[in-house]
């Protein structure tokens, strides 16, 4: 149903040049968008009935994703909702998970700070610290690519308060207002479009009561929404995939050399009909690792792997295959294939790229 | 084939490396290893420095100025130029147009165009491409149709990379539209400046303004423009064409990006310790560093063969091909060891004169991974030199 009315929405509503016109304005996403897709539900999809929502679920999570995938939204979906949402549903106090209804209703943005400059993707390494003193708590260090860090109202921001920098316990998170003093964003466009920052904390000073969660036990709830972020970015790139397909499809039909059409020459169906191949197990992938997303963490992460692997590795090929099958025309920033083909291939640089997620596989099959 | 360099090249390498490490400007190479945008002024600056030096012409044969070196100190040059962060040399006047104009064109046009090419007179332009007319370039409708002295031409060229410097186009366009598609094609030099001719950008899918389309409406080009005979410019077409093929290998250029990679790797960090030690990483790498060392080899000797008279024909398509797939596999190891921080889009706006946004070497590892997708299409794509190197071999 929701599928339906979002694939309708975005083919009506989110066309290449009004897309186009949003990466390039000053935000990097278009407000009036985000709160159109909140009305339809979108956001109250990736959210449990407890939670306040109507979903929530794997299948919830990779049916909006593929949808907004095909469409190459750039709006921050997964970082406010997934990623911002998930870890106050999870862990909020009840001041906290009043948040959720607004957000829910397209009137909250959020960012996760936790990267930092020299933890690639691990997601135990923080070395941003957080002292608690006499009821405050006094955070410092740096975060990088956070996404949609300019536009939130809030950043969750990981911070050490025991332990060494790579130790999977002694993390916590604070939920930190826009505009706390000795909160330094540094903001960018991002390649395939939407913004991020480079986040210094200096000294930012909160009351206690802006930690989510227990104090040190941050991380299982994070590995908990990254693994959701893994299916939403998954899936995210199999709308893209399909997108990119059918483009190709098309063009091998229409586009005509050598007085015929160009899918005629074998050369190239045999690659297009590759190119389906591997989507089919590009899309049982998805299907994985969202059927497994509610198991136990060692089932779910090593099914995430799993996806996340193979998803990286169609990815590549279908982005490069479809841009090279176009030939000149994929090369230019007007043809909707340049901005699918760089959504595809920048998801493998969130949360672990195709070789990360194979080393995590072997480490979790071998458990 | 002696593989050891003889003394006579490694003083020729001495030799480079001191010139280049004179007269490079270091802000333009700057510029060129963090990919930013070259400005015409630069490019125009380095072509002089290497003319002064008369350097600018390898390939060229003595009596016209060219340098003549052989296939070792060709490779020795674009290897250290590569490695310093030398601005490519524009090669449509260089290294595509007077090849054309040494073996076909008229003694005034040599006289005259040769010497300008050198000089930086002119910046040319190659207006091959239609929209209808890519890899079926035959299939090209720009139409020439002479009148007294002047040829009018109408028609659209596309994909003209930086045309909009250019002050000179060399074209092909259809003279005869009754004779076999091959047979109607003339090469002509036109003047951008004339009345009729607009230039429109085109950007591709880094941002960057690289390329164009170019409108002809009734120009009108004297007939002393023509090269060589009417109607048979597809001959001097595709001699062009293998000409712009073997340099499209670009050893040099892979050798500097695998050098580049490896840096970027030392310094990243993986679960703690440098990335170049991640086995699987490390495994990705060696693979296309085995493959670089073949190829720079079958550059080698495909170059030697060519000087010793032999026309580079299939193998310079061959060439092509891996060479553009190792530079490609490149670029995604650079992407890749970056992490995270491939994501920014780091434009002038943002950077500027402040520091880059994560580390210096991420900058540009993105837009040169999305922007060099365009090696295996251009210069005859790779579908085509396959479509070539089996019609060859097969004796079709
Ligand atoms: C960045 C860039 C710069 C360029 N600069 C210039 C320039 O300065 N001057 C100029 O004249 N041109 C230039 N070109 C144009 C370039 O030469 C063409 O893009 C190229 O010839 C391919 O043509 P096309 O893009 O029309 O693709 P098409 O010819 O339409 O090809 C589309 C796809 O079909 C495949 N294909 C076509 N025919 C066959 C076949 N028979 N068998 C199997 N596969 C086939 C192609 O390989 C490709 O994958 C440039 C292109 C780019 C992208």
């Amino acid at each position: 149903m929701l599928q339906d009315t979002l694939r309708r929405y975005l083919s009506d509503k989110y066309d290449t040049k009004t897309r186009n016109t949003i990466i390039d304005s000053d935000k990097g996403f278009s407000p009036e968008i985000w709160a159109e897709l909140a009305e339809l539900g979108v956001i109250g999809a990736l959210f449990t009935e407890e939670q306040g929502g109507f979903g929530g679920k794997g299948f919830d999570l990779s049916t909006v994703f593929e949808e907004l995938g095909r469409a190459g939204v750039v709006e921050p979906f997964l970082d406010t909702a997934v990623l911002g949402g998930g870890l106050i549903a999870a862990l909020g106090n009840d001041e906290q998970q009043a948040l959720i209804e607004d957000l829910i209703g397209g009137g909250l943005q959020l960012a996760l700070a936790h990267g930092e400059p020299v933890a690639r993707y691990d997601l135990s390494r923080v070395e941003t610290t957080a002292k608690e003193s006499g009821g405050q708590i006094v955070l410092n260090g740096r975060k990088s690519v956070v996404v949609n860090a300019e536009a939130a109202d809030h950043l969750i921001v990981s911070a050490r308060e025991s332990g060494d920098v790579a130790d999977a316990d002694g993390i916590s998170l604070f939920l930190v207002p826009a505009g706390t003093s000795g909160l330094t964003l540094r903001g960018y466009p991002m390649f395939a479009g939407g913004h991020a920052a480079e986040v210094t904390l200096d000294n930012v000073t909160l009351p206690a009561s802006a930690r989510l969660g227990t104090a040190g036990k941050g991380l299982a709830a994070l590995t908990d929404v990254i693994a959701r972020a893994n299916v939403a970015l998954a899936a995210e790139s199999l709308g893209a995939m399909e997108t990119a397909v059918e483009l190709t499809r098309d063009y091998l039909m229409t586009r005509k050399q050598f007085g015929r059409p160009i899918g005629t020459f074998q050369a190239l169906a045999h690659r297009y009909s590759d190119l389906l191949i591997e989507m089919e197990q590009a899309r049982s992938a998805v299907i994985n690792g969202a059927g497994h997303l509610e198991d136990d963490p060692a089932e779910r992460d090593l099914h995430g792997a799993s996806m996340r692997n193979l998803i990286g590795r169609v990815g590549r090929l279908v982005a490069e295959e479809s841009i090279q099958m176009h030939g000149g025309i994929a090369m230019t920033k007007e043809y909707e294939l340049a901005h699918i083909a760089k959504r595809i291939v920048m998801t493998d640089h969130r949360f672990g790229d195709t070789d990360y997620h194979l080393e995590r596989f072997i480490e979790l099959s071998a458990a | 084939m002696d593989l050891n360099w003889n003394p006579e090249d490694i003083a020729f390498r001495e030799e480079v490396r001191a010139f280049l490490d004179e007269k490079l400007p270091k802000e333009i190479a700057a510029k060129v290893k963090r990919r930013g945008d070259l400005t015409k002024a630069d490019m125009e600056r380095w072509h002089a420095i290497l003319n002064e030096k008369g350097w600018l012409a390898p390939n060229w044969p003595k009596k016209f100025g060219g340098a003549e070196w052989n296939a070792v100190q060709k490779h020795i040059f674009e290897e250290e130029c590569a490695r310093a962060g030398a601005p490519r040399i524009v090669p449509f006047g260089l290294a595509m147009l007077a090849p054309v104009l040494q073996k076909f064109g008229s003694k005034e046009q040599q006289d005259y165009y040769l010497p300008r090419i050198l000089n930086g007179d002119d910046w040319w332009c190659q207006g091959y491409s239609e929209p209808g007319a890519g890899s079926d370039l035959a299939s090209l409708k720009t139409r020439a149709v002479r009148d007294g002295d002047h040829y009018i031409v109408n028609g659209q060229k596309t994909w003209t990379t930086l045309g909009q410097h250019a002050n000179m186009i060399f074209c092909l366009v259809r003279t005869d539209p009754d004779a076999k598609q091959q047979e109607g094609i003339s090469f002509l030099l036109i003047d951008m400046n004339t009345p009729g001719i607009e230039v429109r950008p085109i950007i591709l899918l880094d941002g960057v303004h690289e390329v164009n389309e170019v409108w002809f409406t009734d120009v009108k080009v004297p007939v002393e423009n023509l090269v060589g005979e009417e109607n048979k410019g597809w001959t001097y077409a595709k001699y062009l064409l293998t000409h712009e093929r073997t340099g499209i290998a670009g050893v040099g250029f892979s050798q500097a990006g695998l050098e580049s990679v490896k840096r970027i790797a030392k310094a990243e960090q993986a679960s703690g310790k440098p990335l170049i030690q991640n086995p699987h990483f490390a495994a990705r790498l060696a693979k296309v560093e085995i493959d670089l060392m073949a190829m720079a080899t079958s550059n080698m000797r495909i170059i030697s063969r060519a000087q010793a008279g032999q026309a580079p024909g299939v193998e310079s398509s061959m060439l092509k091909v891996k060479g553009t797939i190792i530079r490609q596999e490149i670029n995604d190891l650079a992407r890749r060891a970056v992490g995270p921080y491939a994501m920014p889009f780091p434009s002038e706006a943002v950077e500027g004169d402040n520091d880059p946004i994560g580390p210096d070497y991420a900058g540009p590892v993105s837009s040169a991974y999305f922007n060099n997708r365009k090696l295996s299409i251009f210069g005859g794509s790779n579908e085509i030199q396959r479509g070539i190197i089996a019609k060859v071999k097969m004796g079709g």
